[in-house]
């Protein structure tokens, strides 16, 4: 009797187990069923970026014979709404703004993937704050919209370790501190900061990550929440207050090198180079981890330069990191369109490319001893340590705002043409109602 | 023998058309099942769509040209004319229309706002610094442009040096907007103010080199419009005088003694003889400079990206449709630029009447 039950029972866990497998998209990919079908992307990664995505993918496609057919461009925002609205859409697209994004899902034009993927897999694999970030609000309610893929840490600040070392600053752990190893650079006849906002058209941009951080230590989550949805208005105590705590570093005398005017005239790629000068004419430089790419040649991660995340201004608030990154939706409902979503999820996606610099990986099985070299490895520390993350403010809110006024108007008051108390009145003026 | 050979005649041109439509529709099929594979569909798209056109065209003459003549007559130039104007109608006149459609509309392109959006284009703070701009861009960059132009023209008219000072004026047509933009941004850089700072640009060796002090030329609100106009004229200028010239060479010469034999000096010629003769080509190339003006984005876009008071409406159009999404007040911004230039069209147009161009 008993083996019998024992058969039963174990054939019914495999049925499940079968039924299961069924439900992973992923498992027919891998029975080379799908073999020869071919899923288009649509995203921003061009050059350097699209090598490394294409190196990243070039496994699952030998493996699957499903080719990933990915299309960069610069312009890729304006092109991506005609692209989706006139009915032709790529199959997977590539959001680096989630605020994009949820427009599309406004009009219905996303395909919900908690039907079309396993999603057991996809929330074990995640921390809540990304899924959340993934779940936008369609016209029959809330789905889920994308899922993240390659990220990156903002807001950190970065300094030339040597130099550093050499003249005996040492790394800031709270605001007093910082504040301290300002007052010493400025005495030993330098500036502390080099800032840069210029961007062509999207000028302004560094000052909105300023912005946010500020908000991250100067006031609540919760307030950082309803800010970014909107309901808690730029002309309030909060934001006022955001915005004057780095001010107040920005435009103190001699605590930005080439003044007040330079920062809206220097582009925030060029902003760093001086910290890398011999001797160094500015200390420390705030910006995402992308930023490495715009450091000069031949240096040595870790050993040249190095990054500490920006102090806590407040103990209760504490330094939460601000995040961004790229968020994959699902336009077109294939298996082979389903089977490369599901294979996003999983950091086997990201490997080669954490491995060779310039990504972080979100998901959990991503492992620390990819990151080749010790700055990403300390950032995926940070990342998976973090007891709070929030991502990149302007990039949630509509485009009008995180694109346009936010930007515009914080280029505005840094270069003195409009006052703090305009600013944040145009910038409430045009929020869409 | 007559009616059965017009039978065969026709016989013989349905299968044609027949034949054509289905190379038509063929190609266009098979050129959409090969969009995995991009050399083979390019190679085809190249042989199909020049093929066709030839084809369409062969076939559509053939079938004229066996109607009774006076059919012919009327249905000859439709034509040759015919495809043409159906794709204008199809890629110019729809999408105006539709613009003008989605102009009353919200961003989701679902809910009637009626004027809502133009109410937006005519009173919103950001489009009357637009509006303002573009006014300074029309009166400043068409002033200097023509000015320049044809001051260059005549002068050049009377060098010894014409050609190279003309090819020198002209080069810079060859560049495009963009392009432009990134050589005066080096014009125009500012660096800041710091011990052993080096500033790169121009305009502010030059600013240093006089005694003065390098400033942030584009954050200057008032002069960096027009350091922005400086451009168009560095770009444009040569349009104007190559077409200038060509017609201040075409003034007769028995004009010219005429008025001098009656002792006119030469400033007098100039404003009596000259300007009244290229009148048609100076209102022209006015025209054509202000709807240049009208409708300017690129240097805009490049320099300044609409910041520090520069921004101009075919930026915010931009903007408001790609970077914001606001399909409605996009379109209504369109529209209102499209209503500014249309005045200026009819009467260029009208000129052309006049000069029978059209006929």
């Amino acid at each position: 009797m008993r083996p019998r039950i024992i058969a039963v029972l174990s054939l019914a866990i495999l049925a499940a187990g079968l039924v299961a497998l069924g439900a992973d998209p992923l498992s027919d990919a891998y029975a080379g069923k799908l073999k020869g079908t071919v899923v288009t992307m649509s995203g921003p990664f061009t050059d350097n970026d699209a090598v490394k995505f294409n190196e990243s993918v070039r496994e699952f496609e030998a493996r699957t014979g499903i080719d990933i057919q990915y299309e960069g461009s610069k312009e890729f925002e304006a092109s991506i709404s005609i692209r989706i609205n006139g009915g032709n859409p790529p199959d997977v697209v590539d959001f680096p703004q989630p605020g994009l994004l949820s427009n599309f899902v406004k009009t219905g034009k996303a395909i919900d993937l908690s039907k079309v993927l396993d999603m057991a897999k996809v929330k074990a694999n995640y921390i809540q704050s990304w899924l959340d970030m993934g779940t936008m609000r369609g016209p029959q309610g809330p789905i889920v919209a994308g899922i993240w893929a390659r990220v990156n840490v903002k807001g950190i600040v970065w300094y030339n370790k040597k130099a550093f070392d050499a003249a005996g600053y040492k790394v800031p752990g709270t605001w007093a501190q910082l504040t301290g190893l300002m007052n010493q650079i400025r005495k030993d006849g330098d500036a502390p900061w080099a800032i840069g906002i210029e961007s062509g058209a999207a000028t302004g941009w560094t000052a909105t990550d300023w912005t946010e951080q500020m908000m991250l230590r100067t006031t609540s989550l919760a307030n950082y929440d309803k800010w970014v949805a909107g309901q808690l208005k730029f002309d309030s105590p909060e934001v006022r207050r955001a915005i004057q705590q780095w001010s107040q570093i920005w435009f103190g005398e001699g605590n930005v090198y080439g003044g007040r005017a330079a920062v809206a005239t220097t582009s925030f790629g060029d902003a760093p180079k001086v910290l890398f000068e011999d001797p160094p004419k500015a200390w420390l430089h705030d910006q995402g981890n992308f930023i490495v790419s715009f450091f000069p040649d031949g240096l040595i991660p870790g050993e040249d330069f190095d990054f500490f995340n920006l102090p806590a201004v407040n103990s209760t608030y504490g330094a939460p990191l601000l995040v961004a990154g790229d968020i994959y939706a699902m336009f077109r409902d294939r298996p082979e369109v389903r089977a490369v979503m599901q294979y996003f999820t999983s950091a086997e996606s990201l490997k080669t490319w954490v491995q060779s610099g310039g990504a972080l990986a979100p998901q959990k099985d991503a492992r620390l001893e990819w990151y080749t070299n010790p700055i990403d490895r300390r950032l995926g520390e940070l990342l998976k340590n973090a007891k709070a993350v929030r991502f990149d403010g302007s990039d949630l809110m509509p485009g009008a705002v995180g694109a346009g006024s936010f930007w515009k108007e914080m280029t505005a008051y840094v270069s003195g043409t409009h006052t703090l108390d305009q600013a944040v009145k145009a910038i409430d003026a045009s929020w869409p109602k | 023998m007559e009616k059965p050979r017009r039978g065969l005649a026709v016989l013989g041109f349905s299968l044609l058309l027949l034949l054509s439509a289905a190379v038509l529709y063929g190609g266009f099929a098979l050129l959409r099942s090969l969009s995995g594979s991009k050399i083979p569909a390019a190679l085809l798209a190249v042989v199909w769509g020049i093929g066709s056109v030839v084809l369409l065209y062969y076939v559509l003459n053939r079938g004229a040209e066996m109607l009774p003549r006076r059919a012919r007559r009327y249905l000859l130039p439709l034509v040759f004319a015919g495809p043409a104007l159906a794709l204008l109608f199809w890629f110019l006149v729809l999408p105006t229309l539709r613009t003008l459609w989605l102009a009353f509309f919200d961003e989701t392109s679902t809910r009637f706002l009626f004027l809502r959006n133009f109410r937006f284009a005519f009173t919103d703070p950001i489009m009357l610094e637009g509006f303002r701009n573009n006014l300074l861009w029309m009166v400043f960059g068409t002033l200097f442009c023509v000015g320049l132009g044809l001051v260059i023209a005549v002068l050049a008219d009377r060098s010894r040096w014409e050609k190279l000072y003309k090819a020198v004026i002209f080069m810079p047509m060859a560049i495009s907007f963009v392009g432009a933009g990134v050589i005066w941004k080096f014009v125009y850089s500012y660096k800041g103010e710091a011990a052993g700072l080096q500033e790169i640009g121009l305009l502010n060796a030059v600013a240093v080199a006089l005694g003065g002090r390098a400033q942030p030329w584009l954050l200057l609100g008032g002069w960096n419009n027009l350091l922005l106009i400086a451009i168009m004229v560095w770009l444009q200028t040569g349009y104007a005088m190559v077409i200038l010239s060509s017609a201040i060479k075409a003034v007769p010469k028995e004009l010219l003694e005429a008025a001098r034999m009656d002792g006119a000096g030469e400033l007098r010629i100039f404003t009596g003889v000259t300007i009244p003769s290229i009148r048609g080509t100076l209102l022209t190339v006015t025209t054509t400079i202000v709807i240049f003006s009208l409708k300017l984005f690129d240097i805009v876009r490049v320099m300044t990206g609409g910041n520090w008071g520069t921004n101009v409406i075919a930026n915010e159009f931009y903007m408001q449709q790609f970077t914001y999404g606001q399909t409605g007040r996009a379109s209504a911004i369109a529209i209102v630029l499209l209503l500014a230039v249309i005045p200026v069209m009819v009467y260029n147009l009208r000129r052309f009447g006049e000069s029978r161009a059209f006929k």
